[in-house]
């Protein structure tokens, strides 16, 4: 299955990755409108200082403990991918308490929000690595 | 014919279909399942009552679950007795169900204790499953006034399930703090004076002394008037099926790191089980859903001849009351005790770490819990905090803080 790998001494600490992710999860066509003047809810993030930065989203780990510990079903696995029912998550935050990436975060309705590639919206693959001006995130086979 | 059986038909349960699966395709697997419903999110039941989910949104997993795992449930009749011999169980309607493998994840029973003039109450609740949770419902209205017995993770739970359903809400509990089990003096005063922000009204280190009708006179002397009342004061586990039969039971029943009882052929997870705890090193009862998914996992994975240990347990919660959110995990090992402890407290945000030689064995969040995980990661695997900057990662929990080798076998690799 393809995943997303970070190459951290290529990320120039842009975060452009960030506005691309909220854009594509916004459902909307004009990337001004979508974001400009507005908090944004990304479900990758940045770290790092002025020298070191790498990008963080869900791993989609082979045995992820966030499924395991989820207490309402929500978090689900579907074809390898790591994937939520944001109708049924309650907002308790168990997945946040196991990621041991610390990928997961929280949406602008309160309930957990991860990376599911961008396969189930209009994008069709991950819009963090099609807008990375330095290949530092790649979408691959490893 | 070879059989396994599960008793129960809770998380741990669903766990254990779901190990027994990734090993053994074939064999069939019968659920006994005293409730009459497919396995179901429990701790959604205060979201519930608060209008965040709805009854169809609680099942655990699709609806073709146990079909699809080749699954017979046998609902609304309960284990009576195990033969261990025969290898058989007893069920409620006479019927003995053979089994090769056994599963008992009979979970836990709400623990009510006497109180003078308990009879002399009408309604009252124990909070625990989806029925006690449709009861309470039933029994409510705008004007009610709640007396919740037991200030704990169910307790506040259901106060602030009906927090804006019912009048008024009093939780009482013999305890000083709030959420004792998970909190410690610098933080349970936060959250407890944020619910009575609320409207929630206390009366700590207080019980009730004896009822007389819709009055509970408390043992300070007070009286609290109530139409409903709850007792959520603590939960016992159910592990009379294997004590009936010599099998080794503490507090619940012990099982080691493969979910084995003393008992051959017999596995127990979830609620009923007492297993290795990582955080003190030693067997202890955790009562927490992901340990009772990744221990019914377990033990199916072993039932079918796999071979997995669940040796990493810890108690830790994440639960939320009113927008107050708390994270929680290990073990808070004191000064006194060899600890070093560290507490960052801002206006709306309580941090606390706890660590002893080297390693982190416990933390408490309050307020901001984002990256927690990382925190729980460092107890769980006993990575040494002095090769990474721990005083960066008190603040900001990712992975700047570890070493650039760490991160490229994290982030350039599948895990």
């Amino acid at each position: 299955m393809k995943r997303i790998f970070v190459n951290e001494e290529w990320c120039l600490g842009c975060h452009l990755c960030e506005y691309n992710c909220a854009f594509a999860n916004s459902g909307m066509k004009n990337m001004a409108l979508a974001l400009k003047g507005k908090k944004i809810f990304p479900k990758i993030h940045v770290y790092g200082n002025d020298k070191i930065n790498f990008a963080v989203s869900c791993r989609h780990c082979e045995d992820p403990l966030c499924v395991k510990a989820c207490i309402s079903g929500a978090l689900h696995i579907k074809d390898g991918r790591v994937c939520i029912d944001k109708t049924k998550c309650v907002g308790c935050y168990s997945c946040i308490m196991v990621c041991p990436y610390g990928s997961l975060s929280v949406g602008e309705t309160g309930v957990a929000s991860k990376c599911e590639l961008c396969l189930d919206n209009a994008c069709g693959s991950p819009a963090c690595v099609k807008g990375c001006p330095n290949n530092a995130i790649v979408y691959e086979e490893r | 014919m070879k059989q396994y059986v599960i008793i129960g038909n809770g998380i741990a349960a669903a766990g254990c279909i779901e190990g027994i699966r990734k090993t053994d395709n074939d064999t069939p697997i019968t659920v006994i399942s005293g409730e009459k419903y497919p396995v179901y999110c429990r701790p959604l039941i205060s979201y519930y009552l608060q209008g965040k989910t709805a009854l169809e949104k609680m099942d655990y997993r699709n609806k073709t679950f146990y079909a699809d795992n080749g699954c017979n449930v046998i609902y609304g009749k309960t284990a009576e007795k195990i033969d261990p011999e025969d290898h058989t169980v007893l069920l409620s309607d006479g019927k003995n169900i053979p089994y090769t493998k056994l599963l008992v994840a009979a979970g836990s029973s709400p623990f009510v204790p006497h109180f003078d003039g308990i009879e002399t109450v009408e309604k009252k609740f124990s909070f625990m499953t989806l029925d006690d949770t449709l009861s309470l419902e039933k029994a409510i209205c705008k004007n009610s006034k709640v007396l919740i017995i037991g200030a704990g993770l169910i307790g506040l739970k259901c106060a602030e399930g009906l927090k804006d359903r019912v009048g008024k809400i009093t939780v009482c509990d013999l305890a000083k703090n709030v959420l004792s089990s998970i909190l410690d003096d610098d933080t349970a005063p936060a959250v407890q004076a944020h619910l009575e922000q609320n409207g929630i009204e206390f009366f700590m280190s207080d019980s009730v002394k004896s009822f007389d009708g819709n009055v509970a006179l408390m043992q300070s002397g007070k009286q609290v008037d109530f139409d409903v009342l709850v007792t959520a004061v603590g939960v016992r586990p159910n592990t009379a099926l294997i004590s009936g039969i010599g099998g080794e039971v503490n507090r619940g029943i012990v099982v080691d790191t493969k979910m084995q009882t003393s008992v051959p052929d017999i596995y127990a997870a979830g609620d009923c089980s007492e297993g290795y705890d990582l955080s003190v090193d030693k067997n202890r009862v955790l009562a927490l859903l992901p340990n009772a998914y990744m221990g019914g996992f377990t033990a199916g994975v072993n039932m079918a001849g796999g071979n997995k240990e669940f040796d990493n347990a810890i108690p830790m919660n994440s639960i939320g009351f009113m927008e107050i959110h708390i994270m929680t995990a290990g073990n808070y090992i004191a000064e006194k005790d060899g600890g070093t402890v560290f507490c960052k407290k801002t206006e709306n945000d309580i941090r606390k770490f706890f660590v002893k030689e080297d390693e982190l064995k416990g933390y408490i969040l309050v307020g901001n819990v984002l990256g927690g995980g990382i925190y729980t990661y460092l107890i769980r695997e006993k990575i040494p905090i002095s090769t990474l900057d721990f005083e960066n990662l008190q603040n900001d929990p990712n992975f700047f803080a570890f070493s650039e080798e760490i991160r490229r076998k994290k982030f350039g690799g599948v895990v």
